[in-house]
């Protein structure tokens, strides 16, 4: 029997909203608009590549890059410890790491507003307990602060899924052979949680360095990232033409990232990676 | 003393309050081919696992040489697993496999190159060095196992149930192959296995194992001809066990008929079991036979065939290379060696 029809309407919804605003996307992105209506132009293209736009993508891709590395250095001993033995057969723990997620990313981060602020939560017990208050809102710290709590489960929950399955004989055979918990972690467990790692910085890196809400909040309104050119570019500024280029420059990055990683990714019983 | 290269003291073993093992003691000689045999779920698993270190007894004490090593962790024994599913790495090559635990012992590289190529070779593997786990068959796959853990020279070399995955006559040959390896090296290896056939095959000792408890240790024709308790000579081989009495010494009363025998010491008028390998029954012409009975099913085995023989309440399985047809009454003869008395069990 075809059943193709039962797809149609995935189709339509791909189309509404995927395939026609990447369109709308690639047309704003290589036209300018004259008296005469819109002409071919590499000028909004060739925008993204001065200096100020260069920073502004710097600093984003710096940002994510850090807050990429510290949800790994986080992330793999948390994954670690929810796959051991006393953890694993508690869902509990996996939940209770989970649904922090559940909450809306907005409030998530606006929570954070109110914890850093001068007066905030924190400074409070801080001076309760004879300590300098601190005074990140509004750097680079805060911002990478929100990366990270907001981005950390998309690291731990890949690395956590290959972990589980990995079998535990592997680790045996390997203190069989004579390595202790550390040779067996760097000869075996690191080299087959590979592909969960990949997915994990992919999964991390992707929204951090597209983000704009976080470094709004957080970042106050002088350290924008690039999501927030892009944002700025369409709501406040009106120049649809610039914006697009943007996008298309961030969405070419982001590709290339994609190719580098999936290189890796690739494992030898495959399924385990994100694309 | 110093010849047993491992002692099992009184070990107790107990998973989600279930018992493992019961009070169990085991020596292990030098050099010896020892086998654990016994159903699933008998313990001999988790006796394999205490020796190599992945479970630690809840009572008694694991000797090694004579040392005391219930907590000593698997890295730190002279003891190498072959491992149920082989547990290969899937990373590395066929070579960097077998090399794991020398690099582990820093070993210089020369020496080790020489080695994994001297192991490859001995298990038939020479020139894959390079090649990828996944890219081997079952059988080539098991016998990297089998040198990743021989290249590292361990006294013992523990293997469970390492042919279990191969077809039969892959098996049948790593049988013989593990054995002249063992002879070979001079490695005291311990085996398990549920398959009486390949226990009977390779060991020189076998210990017949079920629910944590050692049933019976020994040769493997002692294990045969001389099964200690119903369990043993139902786990291994086919047998007819029969209730008899001991009337006196060499002389057993059962299926209607009084038989010489050459068992003694049971004392008179013993209730005993009486055990008759299905191919020491003798078929004859009723006339000749101490028991009369009529062949109920005849199968055919390959080389031999394989009758039920119904005499009375009790039907007796024989093996003999000659067909009696169905329906034909026949005569059952069993010569006073083939008969083997077993002490009554309580329970059985």
């Amino acid at each position: 029997m075809n059943k193709k029809w039962i797809s149609a309407p995935y189709l339509v919804w791909m189309v509404i909203f995927i395939v026609v605003p990447l369109f709308l996307v690639g047309f704003y992105g290589i036209t300018v608009r004259t008296d005469t209506g819109f002409v071919f132009s590499l000028e909004p293209l060739q925008r993204c590549f001065e200096p100020t736009y260069l920073k502004v993508l710097g600093r984003s891709v710096l940002l994510a890059a850090i807050s990429t590395v510290i949800c790994l250095i986080l992330g793999y001993p948390i994954a670690m410890i929810l796959t051991s033995k006393d953890f694993s057969d508690k869902n509990i723990y996996l939940m209770l790491f989970v649904i922090p997620m559940w909450m809306n990313f907005l409030l998530r981060t606006y929570a954070w507003l109110t914890l850093l602020e001068k007066n905030g939560l924190i400074n409070v017990l801080l001076q309760k307990i004879g300590l300098n208050p601190i005074h990140i809102l509004y750097t680079n710290q805060a911002v990478v602060l929100g990366m990270v709590y907001n981005f950390l489960p998309f690291m731990v929950l890949p690395i956590y899924s290959v972990l589980k399955k990995l079998d535990s004989s592997l680790i045996e055979a390997a203190q069989d052979l004579g390595a202790n918990g550390f040779q067996t972690f760097i000869k075996v467990i690191f080299p087959l949680s590979i592909p969960g790692v990949v997915s994990g910085i992919t999964m991390v890196f992707m929204p951090a360095v597209t983000t704009f809400v976080i470094s709004r909040l957080l970042g106050g309104g002088h350290y924008y990232l690039i999501g927030n050119l892009i944002e700025e570019q369409f709501l406040s500024v009106g120049n649809w033409h610039f914006g697009s280029a943007l996008s298309i420059f961030l969405m070419i990055i982001i590709l290339i990232s994609i190719f580098i990683t999936s290189h890796y990714e690739t494992d030898k019983e495959g399924s385990v990676g994100l694309w | 003393m110093s010849k047993h290269i491992i002692e099992l003291k009184n070990i107790d073993k107990v998973y989600d309050g279930n018992p493992v093992l019961k009070n169990m003691n085991l020596y292990i000689r030098k050099n010896e081919f020892l086998t654990l045999l016994g159903p699933s779920g008998c313990g001999k698993t988790t006796t394999l696992r205490i020796i190599g270190g992945f479970e630690t007894p809840d009572k008694g004490d694991v000797l090694f040489e004579g040392k005391k090593i219930n907590t000593l962790p698997p890295y730190k024994r002279k003891v190498n697993t072959v491992f149920q599913k082989y547990a290969l790495f899937p990373h590395l090559t066929v070579a960097e496999n077998v090399a794991f635990g020398l690099k582990i012992k820093k070993m210089d590289k020369h020496t080790m190159e020489e080695k994994v190529k001297t192991m490859l070779h001995l298990v038939n593997l020479s020139g894959f060095e390079n090649r990828s786990i996944t890219s081997l068959s079952g059988g080539q796959q098991q016998r990297v196992a089998i040198a990743r853990a021989l290249v590292n020279e361990p006294e013992v070399l523990l293997l469970d149930e390492p042919l279990g995955a191969l077809d039969l006559k892959l098996r049948k040959e790593m049988q013989i192959e593990l054995k002249n390896m063992q002879q070979r090296l001079g490695i005291t290896f311990i085996f398990v296995t549920h398959d009486q056939e390949e226990a009977l095959t390779m060991s020189d000792t076998i210990v017949v194992m079920n629910e944590g408890v050692i049933q019976q240790v020994g040769s493997p024709i002692d294990i045969y001809n001389e099964p200690e308790n119903r369990f043993v000579a139902k786990f291994i081989g086919e047998s007819n066990i029969v209730d008899g009495i001991m009337l006196d010494d060499y002389l057993v009363d059962f299926a209607g008929y009084h038989f010489p025998c050459v068992d003694k010491g049971f004392g008179q008028n013993q209730p005993v079991d009486v055990v008759i390998r299905p191919e020491d029954v003798k078929i004859v012409t009723p006339a000749e036979g101490m028991i009369q009975g009529e062949v109920k099913s005849v199968i055919f085995k390959g080389v031999h065939y394989e009758m039920q023989v119904t005499s009375g309440d009790f039907t007796w399985m024989v093996h003999s290379t000659l067909m009696e047809a169905e329906g034909t009454q026949v005569g059952i003869q069993i010569g006073p060696n083939d008969i083997h008395i077993m002490k009554k069990e309580a329970e059985a």
